[in-house]
This record gives structure tokens, sequence and C-alpha cells, in this order.
């Protein structure tokens, strides 16, 4: 056993081994494993197959790991044009487990798990833990959703697998979840960024000090965040604010994670295979540049996927980490191309009036982008919580403030926005992904 | 001399106004004086209260954005000239009153002004050179 206090950086914890092996090591791994997952695939699943038939390609064109660039792409009407079971590969005896996509849009998207795919989830998954610096004798209070939502068992059996203590409270009762952060002592917390927001705001009114617990971590993620956000956690808690990434259809959280540097995602490569495409077109673009991150599942045996298109927008970066990982990492997702807003023909992304309103003195994240239409013109109010920090007692700052807010985002956003001060605590608290947009577009 | 005031953030939507106020009289609390600064879509209630203290602690705890801020309370008579004498005070220095209100006080026969000063421990000195009487805490 490993002692309970070590220092959390640099220390390299066994389960990590994977993200250090030699690059041309983990390329034939990679490449046995492709050619493995396409004939699999080819073999069980009637879409895919019929794809490649459709392009004249069997899996034993698959080469070299640049073959991969000859596969078409799977997007996510694939699922939901199979739902529920069109795209498992494994028959239902070998499958131990279903998730599902909230599904906001129609039917949810179906994902599915052999043992051995839970046993490679709770790897990468511990080693997501082991890079923000956790190990045994570490307490990890599982604020993610339980239930069809893969954040709570993909952080609970990764927590398991490390080592560590798990507090299973799964997301919500919050004056119950900083209970038992003060009487538990967890010394990591994972959940969604916005919720932990909302804990901190919480924290607060009940005139608990986050500051004094022995919280020295949080593992956030499954909704982007912005860098002014995690400094904002930083500074309020005194705790690390880590960025996890992964999505439901490739395995769930565990795709990838930061290490001790916080710049940027190592992605678990000898499981996830990376491209970067141009979005409009799929072309793939040179190691560096910004475009859709697409993903296949190397070892995923009841649901491959295959050059999967995330829709979430980032870039590989090109420099090796000072960690010493030799598996690759990508830039923050800040934003999706799905949470892609036209407003009067301008491309908006919430992140970006994120960005403004964490820019400007005092204003925590509280807000709530509000879209109408009127004589045919598109309107986009902006309400933001007042807090302790900007309130004044005369009207006359507060209407400065606005005008303030108000020109930041037209100058980022290059349109008019209407600012609009609310009372604290008015905007819907989210406990899951925030739902930061309302459209009343409706023509 | 300086007294503490509450402002609070309403929105202006009906019924707004009713829940600080209730939050008060549910506590024991007494409101003194208020005045209510408005633009269109919300507005700011300043309030002298009996007991600050407790006050700003249950308006927080009932969800509500509540700034405490010192002011000036000055008693007047309560007949035609008593703001005009006070403001004469003022005249030609460079104090300036961001915002004031008054309330009736003690058996009607004097009003309290607040006052909102941007440097009141000026403004403070010079009603006090021109003999104008000043309001303490616990008289009100």
């Amino acid at each position: 056993m490993m002692p309970a206090a070590q220092p959390a950086q640099s220390c390299f914890h066994p389960t990590s081994a994977l993200d250090y092996i030699p690059r041309p090591e983990l390329e034939r791994l990679q490449l046995q494993r492709l050619r493995a997952i396409v004939a699999r695939a080819y073999e069980r699943v009637p879409l895919f197959q019929s794809r490649l038939k459709d392009r004249g390609l069997v899996p034993d064109d698959i080469r070299s790991l640049s073959d991969v660039a000859k596969l078409p792409f799977m997007v996510k009407a694939d699922l939901r044009d199979t739902y529920p079971f069109g795209l498992f590969a494994s028959p239902m005896q070998e499958i131990v487990r279903l998730h599902a996509s909230s599904g906001t849009t129609g039917k949810p998207i179906v994902v599915a798990y052999t043992n051995a795919d839970v046993d490679v989830w709770s790897s990468v998954m511990a080693r997501s833990f082991a890079a923000c610096g956790l190990h045994e004798g570490d307490i990890v209070q599982n604020a993610y959703g339980y239930g069809l939502f893969t954040g709570g068992l993909g952080a609970h059996y990764g927590a398991e697998r490390l080592g560590a203590t798990v507090i299973p409270v799964s997301v919500g009762n919050t004056d119950r979840q900083l209970m038992l952060l003060s009487d538990f002592g967890a010394t990591a917390i994972c959940c969604t960024p916005t919720y932990f927001l909302h804990l901190i705001d919480r924290a607060s009114v009940l005139g608990i000090d986050l500051r004094k617990l022995p919280l020295r971590a949080g593992v956030f993620g499954a909704e982007p965040w912005t860098e002014a956000m995690r400094r904002r956690i930083e500074e309020d808690t005194r705790i690390k604010a880590y960025d996890i990434y992964g999505l439901s259809e490739i395995i769930g959280p565990g795709v990838g994670v930061e290490c001790a540097c916080q710049a940027g995602l190592h992605i678990f490569e000898d499981h996830f295979c990376v491209e970067i495409v141009e979005p409009e077109t799929g072309r793939l673009l040179p190691e560096g540049e910004e475009g859709e991150l697409v993903l296949t599942t190397l070892s995923k045996q009841a649901m491959p996927l295959i050059r999967y298109r995330t829709r979430d927008i980032t870039a590989l970066v090109r420099e090796p980490c000072e960690c010493g990982r030799t598996i690759r990492r990508i830039r923050r997702i800040a934003r999706r191309a799905d949470d892609m807003l036209i407003i009067r023909g301008i491309n908006v992304f919430p992140s970006q009036v994120e960005t403004v309103l964490l820019e400007l003195e005092g204003t925590l994240p509280h807000y709530q982008i509000i879209l109408t239409r009127e004589r045919g013109l598109d309107q986009m109010e902006v309400q933001v919580e007042v807090t302790s920090e900007v309130f004044s007692d005369t009207v006359g700052a507060l209407e400065a403030l606005e005008k303030k807010l108000a020109d930041a985002m037209e100058r980022v956003l290059q349109i008019r926005v209407q600012v609009t001060l609310v009372e604290p605590r008015t905007i819907q608290r989210s406990e899951g992904k925030a739902k930061r947009v309302i459209d009343r577009r409706q023509s | 001399m300086k007294i503490t005031q509450l402002s609070i953030f309403v929105e202006n939507k009906p019924g707004r106004l009713a829940a600080p106020c209730r939050a008060l009289a549910e506590a024991g609390i007494n409101i003194r004086a208020l005045s209510l600064a408005d633009t269109q879509r919300y507005g700011i209630l300043r309030m002298i209260v009996s007991d600050p203290g407790t006050a700003q602690k249950v308006l927080e705890q009932a969800g509500f954005m509540v700034k405490a801020t010192e002011v000036v309370a000055v008693e007047v008579p309560d007949r035609p000239g008593g703001l005009a004498q006070i403001l004469a005070a003022l005249e030609n220095t460079s104090i300036n009153i961001e915002f004031m209100y008054a309330f009736p006080f003690g058996r009607g026969e004097n009003a309290v002004l607040i006052f909102r000063f941007d440097n009141p421990d000026a403004a403070i000195k010079q009603l006090q050179a021109a003999g104008v009487s000043m309001i303490m805490r616990k008289e009100l």
C-alpha cells in the first residue's frame, strides 16, 4: 500500500503505466487493435458492413494506422436510426450493462458494455483519477448522476479500481452534499463544473468554508467549461480543478483527462484513436489544427464505433507534455459544433458569453441566454444574476454594469446584446449539464 | 451621524416587494424608513430598520442580495425651509448627494433626512459646523 499523504504533483501511480508507453509500441498496439475492431464490426454490425461494401473496402484493407482515414464516419444519427440495439456487436447474453443518453430530442441513444468493456472503462477512469493526483487513501465524493447517464457509474468504478474510497452520493440534494463533504472529509469530488459552482454558492449561504475542508481536487466534466471558470473555482475553494472528457457513445467519462500540468487533456490512445477533421468536409487536418474530434474505439466489444464524429471542436497538441506521458493531448473543449447559435446570421457560442462574464471582475457565471424574434429580427438577451461583488445601492452603478457587460459582449460577439440583471438564485440551477440557452424564436 | 442602510435588489415584477417585507416582519424587525429607486426592469429597495445586523442575515437567508452601506441621518424641523437650510450648508462645497429620502420622526414635529454622500465625513463636518442636528442610530 502507498502512504495516504504524498505529493499530488509528479507522483507516478502504477495504474498509469500505459500512459508512458513508447510511441512505436503504442502505435503497434493501436494498429493491432484497429484491425481487430474493424473486423469485428464488419462481421457483426450490418450498417458498418454495408458501408464498407459501398466503398469497395474489406477489413484487410486496413494495413497501417493512416488507413483509418479510408473508413466511413459514424454520426449520432446512426445511433438513433438503429435504436435501440442495431449497432451492438455482442449478443445480449454477453452484454452486462446498458446506458442511455438524456435524449433531448426524441429517442435516447443506447450504449452497451460487455464485462471486458466495463473492465476497460474502469481502467481508463482509474488512470484518469491517477492523472489528477488521486491514489489509495483518497475519499472521492461522486456527485455525478447515477443511472442511465454514464457519469456516475463510470467515476464510481474508476475510483474503486484506483483503490480510493467512494461516496456514491449522486447528484442533487445540495445541502446533504455539503454536509457529507464536511463530515466525511472527501479529498476529491467529481461532478459537472456547473453543479460544483452551485455547491460553492450554497456553501457560502450556509456559512461553510470549503477552503477549510480536506478537499483538494475536483474532477469536472460532462460539459464544456472555460479556463476562466477554472480560475474562479480554484480561487474560491483552493482546490485543483481538472477537466475530464468523455462521451457515452465512446465509453463514458475517461476518454481523456488533464494531468497535473493542466495543459490539455491526455487521450487514452491505447483504447481510443484520435483524428481531427474539418467539420464541413470531413477532411483530415494536420496535427495542431483546430477541427472536429473524431474517435475510434479500439477495444470496445459490445458497441465498436469507428471514426465517430463527436461534434466537439478541439485540436491535437503537438508538443510532448511536461508530465512525461507519451499519449497525446487535445486542447480543452470550449465548444461543441452543436452548441453554435446563429443569431442574425452571426455564429455565437454560449462559451463566449461566459468568458466575457468571467473576465469582468466579480461576476459568477450564473447566466442564461434568451433568444426571441421581434418583427423578424433575432434578439439576444443575457440574464445575469447580481452578486454581492457587483451589487450597489445606486441605480447608476447597476446601469453602468449592464452597459459594461453589454459593450464587452458586443465586442466579442459582434451583435448587440441586452444584458439584464436578475435576483440571485432565480436562474434555474442545473444538477447535470447546464441549460444555458432558451430559444423562443419559433417563427 | 452615520447609520446603516440596507439595500436590496428586487426585480420589477408583481409581488417582489412583499417578500422582503414579509421576511422582516416574521423576524420582528421594524422598518423605520424606506425608499425605492426603480428602473424599468429592477429596483433598489433602501431601508432603515430597527436591527440592521439581524435584518441582513434574515434577508440573505431568504435569498436576497443585500448590501449594508453607511448613510447620514439628519434631523430637521418639519416645516417649510427645513431641507433648504441643510442644502445651504452644503452649497459651495464639492460634496455630492447621491440620493436622499425623508421620513417623519418623533411626534411629527421633526423629520429625518437620509443622505448618501460621495464623501460622508466631509459632509458631516460641514453640517455640524452649520449647527444641523444629527441623528444617532440608537435614537431611531
